[in-house]
């Protein structure tokens, strides 16, 4: 439904967005994920014509986002909560978008339900709003004219955790009705359970891209890996370590490269009591994401990795 | 609805493009929905009215005769000094507050978008000479009943057409500042050396140079205006305002609506 097609943008010199290309399908979610100055907003603003594109193409639906009759009822975008103006209440927010779409006022009190913004609280000036509500606001504004396509950036930012989760069932039950999303995040854990594609960008490059197995499966370059945690680590590693396991350090416990099932046989044996024992597979994801995304760390992390717990 | 489509396509066979008519009706309404908005509007009304106070006090005092178009002067001043700012703001608040970002995403001309704000600022300078009107007239019966003299009303229809003209080349003057400068202290601090300092300066410097003097009517937008507003305009005053609107109102506004238009918004 989006398409990007060898999209740069330059500015001067700086070249924010490389020649990238992607798609989102409809009924899917796609994360967008990279870290600060990325080129994800970049990408995002020339999808919606707020920045013209150096070269390369973005198209949703087949059109250019110009030349889609009333925008804001086939797309539904959100690229700053805080772009309104400070002096509006949020409900007056909504209102205008409302008239500009040619919507009923009933959509307003809609919206406002689905984001649990009270009667009182979409009285006040977006200016006595918290982060977390102007996304809210922000949401409610995207999703007002009944779009089947949503662009957002960074919407889960300022949330807390509980509105975070709520975010995740509103755009999963949305793709699942045929919605077409693109979110985008710098942070992993925030994409990873709703995007069915994930697109990892750095430096205005795409780095990496697909599902979250088929991510997963590179992170690991098809190794298995454990995590597992015991009351008494250097009991274990110095055990594994025995059977001739690779163990690395990793939080509080250790990153294994086996399959869960052989070290919590090993600990059987020994009896050593686990309190924690896991597939490795997040990890290696979130190391994938900052391995892929961070040119400079790249060496750093290496080295970390390939620690060896003292025995 | 092709089912096959290989590349899913959005259907806009049912949505219109926004009716410009609701644009205006949309950019009138962000006129006055906040409190920055609503005060300015309201204290061009107060202003209004105090000049008159002033006005009625003064004439009741020296026992002057004035007419109703005297009174129509007296509110010339508030409005020609407001309503511009009002003209600056319309744009430049867009992107101070960063509220461009929504509107040109829901309406992608960027040209339709000013092309709105624009005729808003028409309606509300229609409004105004309506408010002025209504106020001037008050204040003509109460100095009737005040001063014991019969209210003069005389005709004042050309007047009333010329104020109007006043009153939209301040608004569009202060538009096109706004659109020029997009920042709201900037646009309205040039808009009032324009408007405050330069024609002194204009007339300073035909003083000082005879062949300066001999084309200063012609690009003196403000003194210009002035036979606008004592009904003073003839052939040449006509074309004085049409070169000096060229180059004050035209000139930047295409400008700012060429920067408008090219502009990355953030």
């Amino acid at each position: 439904m989006i398409k990007v097609e060898g999209l740069t943008r330059a500015y001067g010199s700086f070249i924010a967005v490389d020649d990238i290309s992607f798609e989102c399908r409809p009924g899917t979610v796609t994360g967008f994920l990279g870290p600060n100055g990325a080129g994800k907003t970049t990408t995002m603003r020339v999808m919606v014509g707020l920045t013209p594109a150096t070269r390369g193409d973005v198209t949703i639906g087949g059109l250019h986002y110009r030349d889609i009759p009333n925008p804001g009822r086939h797309v539904g975008v959100l690229l700053d909560a805080s772009a309104q103006h400070a002096g509006r209440t949020g409900r007056e927010v909504l209102e205008i978008g409302a008239r500009t779409m040619g919507l009923p006022a009933s959509r307003i009190d809609e919206m406002l339900h689905l984001v649990s913004l009270d009667s009182r609280e979409s009285k006040r000036r977006v200016r006595n709003y918290s982060l977390g509500m102007r996304q809210r606001l922000g949401i409610a504004h995207a999703l007002l004219g009944e779009p089947t396509v949503l662009i957002l950036d960074e919407p889960a930012n300022g949330l807390d955790p509980a509105g975070i989760r709520w975010m995740r069932g509103l755009l999963k039950g949305y793709a699942d009705q045929g919605g077409t999303v693109l979110l985008s995040s710098h942070l992993l854990h925030e994409v990873e359970q709703i995007a069915d594609e994930m697109i990892l960008i750095g430096n205005g490059k795409i780095v990496a891209r697909g599902t979250r197995d088929e991510l997963l499966r590179s992170a690991t370059r098809g190794e298995t890996t454990t995590l597992v945690t015991a009351l008494d680590n250097q009991q274990l590693a110095a055990a594994l370590a025995e059977k001739g396991l690779v163990v690395h350090p990793a939080g509080d416990g250790l990153r294994v490269t086996a399959e869960p099932v052989d070290v919590g046989r090993v600990a059987a044996d020994r009896q050593i009591v686990l309190t924690d024992l896991r597939a490795g597979h997040e990890g290696g994801l979130e190391d994938l994401f900052l391995e892929l995304t961070a040119d400079t760390q790249r060496d750093v992390l290496a080295g970390t990795v390939s620690t060896e717990v003292p025995a | 609805m092709s089912v096959a489509a290989a590349y899913p396509t959005l259907d806009v066979s049912g949505t219109p493009v926004v009716p410009f008519g609701r644009l205006v009706s949309v950019e009138l309404r962000k006129l006055a929905d906040t409190r920055a908005g609503r005060w300015l509007l309201i204290s061009i009304a107060a202003l209004t009215m105090l000049v008159l106070i002033i006005q009625m006090a003064v004439v009741l005092g020296q026992d002057l005769h004035p007419r109703f178009l005297d009174f129509l002067q007296g509110m010339n001043t508030p409005m020609g000094i407001l309503l511009p700012v009002l003209g600056v703001m319309s744009v430049t608040s867009e992107w101070s507050q960063r509220t461009a970002m929504v509107t040109f995403t829901l309406e992608p001309s960027r040209v339709r978008v000013v092309a709105a704000k624009i005729v808003s600022l028409l309606v509300i300078s229609v409004l105004a000479l309506a408010v002025g009107l209504l106020l001037g007239s008050l204040a003509n019966v109460l100095y009737g009943g005040l001063s014991g003299n019969v209210a003069v009303w005389g005709s004042v229809g050309k007047y009333v057409a010329y104020y109007l003209l006043l009153y939209v080349f301040g608004m569009l003057t202060g538009f096109a500042f706004g659109a020029v400068f997009l920042n709201s202290p900037a646009g309205i601090v040039v808009y009032f050396v324009y408007s405050f300092v330069l024609p002194g300066l204009l007339i300073l410097a035909g003083q000082l140079m005879a062949w300066f003097e001999s084309i200063r009517p012609w690009i003196d937008f403000n003194n210009d205006q002035n036979d606008l507003i004592d009904g003073s305009v003839h052939g040449s005053g006509w074309a004085h305002l049409f070169t000096g609107a060229l180059v004050w109102l035209v000139l930047p506004l295409a400008l700012g609506i060429l920067r408008i238009r090219r502009a990355e918004v953030k």
